[in-house]
């Protein structure tokens, strides 16, 4: 005979909201002097804030930014070959499409996010007032452009399935050369010399570029300065702690001053090259600090498992110990990343023209001589808003992929 | 040597012998143990018994003694160690699962890199050996989504789907809630009554009197006594085994 085993009953949960007016009491005016205090701070901030909206609502300066959007996104690229940083981008965004579709899951988060950033940029990037010998599309033509790209490629690679899946890699691999040849010229294009770039799309180049290299050559110093093999271990620890020792623009003037000086033709080598070599060195010895740090919150279990199943000390790190310590580290590399991003504005001290540098020579300009107050304010503030739009872009990619991961071994 | 013969051991150990830094952890350790034999190794804590089993596929090195396993002897050449490590199975007392990977690619991650073969093939056996732990319908979750015991289980099969001809367990049921114990206790004492060769460190009384061929206690780095199950619980005959037994039972 079955026994009745009593179940003790569930109640719900205790209601934790309360009303706005009832929060408000509780919160701001508890107290007679809390009160005091929460009307003074409301009107200091209503100040602020109208006495700011007023200002930007007025201000004078805005078409110094405007006017000038093609110095600022491109600097003194050519406008008859404007169309070349169109086609760059396209490539991309195509590839980003291919990649949402085939991979999905983050893989889509972070197209999207990449792209939804340039499509609005492409939008406004190349929506400025006709230049005379312009060759490229008109901006809604381009958003149109690169949102079909975008979204058919993704649809494209559904269809297509796992056979895209090396072509695509080695795709992505030879983009980076194709942006750079689209950009620059040979093969029948015409030369756009580099110091010819400028404003955002150099930054863009030595963002990229420095977190695409990187991140290769971080994550090998960090695996070196755990080995077991003395030479590679001080090496390494030599490096990382030398870069880190000394400020960015130090390693800037290292490699557009002093590197000329000992390399065979050192003087013929391209400056931005020279650049993205610093950008490169600096945050690789970063990263690795992040990656080793990664690297020793695994459990030694984990080693010994791997290693009692028969994997080699290759397999081992590739397999187990590097994609778990890239997962647990993905916070702190994206945060590096977006510094990385904005570091790169200290290019400017050797002579490159990025976007804060072409927002200075913007400000320059003798025609906003006459504008009361100059206008420094309001194209800094156009700036500061791009620069924001990438970063935050970057940190709520960081944070969706934190979330998948948490996900997964909730 | 080849060391095939059904009645040449398959794990030879003649005097090992290890140190960490001064402390003589391992003494003159020597064991035989026969193709299929059940052994259980228990003692008291810091008596060198995992110490020892982990000698065994090399996660420690000893430093003098001899240790051949299916014929292969351990040196520091690594081609050997890698040998003796795709024969040689291991069950860890923290499941050591790798958290990253599902179930099934835990299962299929050493029998694709290592034994080369195909994700069809691997894939096919996981399932197989899924089945025989009794949780096929994991085989997609992540390990941190499963209960100890069913983790322990999947390390098991993760283990077996190399088809090891050894399997060593560090007890492996000392990190489980007690309601658990006996499902990882089950699914070994069915793979003990396969025929396969064991060699477990585990407090587990009841499972060593039910299905070990012998029992070895070790202490202080030594091994002290060893015995069929029925001489070591009723009659054993050295102080130590007394002392231990009574505190135990």
């Amino acid at each position: 005979m079955a026994t009745e085993v009593s179940r003790p009953t569930s109640r719900r949960a205790p209601r934790q909201q309360i009303g706005l007016i009832e929060w408000l009491r509780k919160n701001l005016f508890s107290t007679w002097y809390n009160a005091i205090i929460t009307v003074i701070l409301l009107y200091l901030i209503f100040q602020t804030v109208t006495s700011f909206v007023a200002w930007m609502v007025t201000a004078p300066g805005w078409p110094a930014a405007f006017t000038n959007i093609k110095l600022l996104l491109t600097w003194t690229y050519p406008v008859e070959q404007l169309w070349r940083p169109q086609a760059a981008m396209a490539l991309v965004l195509l590839l980003l499409g291919l990649s949402s579709g085939l991979w999905g899951g983050i893989v889509r988060m972070v197209a999207f996010g990449a792209a939804a950033v340039s499509v609005l940029l492409g939008f406004v990037a190349f929506t400025f007032p006709d230049l005379p010998g312009q060759t490229s599309l008109p901006g809604w033509l381009f958003m149109f452009l690169c949102a079909g790209l975008l979204v058919g490629g993704d649809q494209a690679a559904r269809w297509i399935g796992v056979k895209l899946r090396w072509p695509l890699i080695v795709a992505w691999l030879l983009s980076y050369p194709a942006v750079i040849l689209i950009l620059r010229g040979g093969l029948g294009l015409p030369i756009v010399e580099t110091k010819l770039w400028g404003g955002l799309i150099l930054t863009l180049i030595l963002a990229i570029s420095g977190i695409v290299l990187s991140f290769p050559l971080g994550v090998l110093l960090a695996l070196g300065r755990r080995s077991s093999l003395p030479v590679i271990r001080i090496f390494c620890v030599l490096y990382i702690e030398l870069i880190r020792g000394v400020p960015l623009v130090t390693v800037l003037f290292m490699g557009a001053l002093l590197l000329p000086l000992f390399l065979p033709g050192g003087e013929s080598i391209d400056a931005l090259v020279r650049a993205i070599v610093a950008v490169t060195l600096f945050s690789a010895a970063y990263l690795a600090e992040n990656v080793r740090g990664g690297l020793q919150s695994i459990p030694k279990g984990q080693i010994e498992a791997a290693r009692a199943l028969g994997l080699n000390v290759v397999q081992t790190t590739l397999l187990i110990t590097l994609p778990q310590a890239l997962r647990a580290v993905v916070p702190v590399l994206v945060g590096q990343f977006i510094a990385l991003f904005k570091d790169t504005s200290l290019v400017v001290i050797i002579g490159l023209v990025d976007l804060l540098g072409a927002a200075q020579n913007i400000v320059g300009q003798p025609e906003w001589l006459g504008t009361p107050g100059g206008v420094w304010r309001e194209t800094f503030l156009v700036i500061a808003a791009i620069y924001w739009v990438f970063s935050f872009t970057m940190s709520r990619i960081s944070k969706r992929i934190e979330d998948q991961i948490a996900r997964s071994r909730h | 040597m080849s060391g095939n013969g059904s009645n040449e051991p398959i794990i030879i150990c003649e005097n090992v012998n290890k140190w960490y830094g001064n402390f003589h952890a391992l003494k003159d350790v020597s064991l035989k143990v026969k193709r299929g034999e059940v052994v259980v190794i228990c003692g008291p804590s810091g008596s060198g018994k995992s110490t020892f089993i982990r000698t065994i596929n090399r996660l420690e090195e000893h430093q003098e003694g001899r240790i051949i396993v299916d014929g292969i002897e351990m040196t520091n050449d690594i081609r050997n160690i890698d040998a003796i490590r795709r024969e040689v199975g291991m069950v860890f007392q923290q499941f050591n699962l790798f958290p990253h990977l599902t179930v099934l690619q835990n299962i299929t991650l050493a029998p694709i890199w290592v034994r080369k073969k195909t994700r069809k093939e691997a894939e096919a056996k996981a399932f197989e050996l899924l089945e025989r732990v009794g949780i096929r319908e994991q085989a997609h979750k992540y390990p941190g989504q499963l209960s100890g015991g069913q983790q322990q289980r999947v390390a098991i099969a993760r283990a077996l789907a190399m088809e090891p001809r050894i399997m060593l367990f560090d007890e492996p049921t000392s990190a489980l809630d007690p309601e658990m114990v006996k499902e990882v206790l089950d699914v070994m004492k069915t793979l003990a009554r396969s025929g396969m060769t064991m060699l477990c460190v585990t407090h587990e009384m009841g499972f060593a009197r039910e299905v070990a061929d012998r029992i070895v206690f070790m202490d202080q780095g030594q091994i002290v006594e060893e015995g069929t199950p029925d001489q070591f619980f009723t009659n054993p005959r050295n102080e130590r085994t007394k002392l231990f037994l009574s505190q135990i039972l």
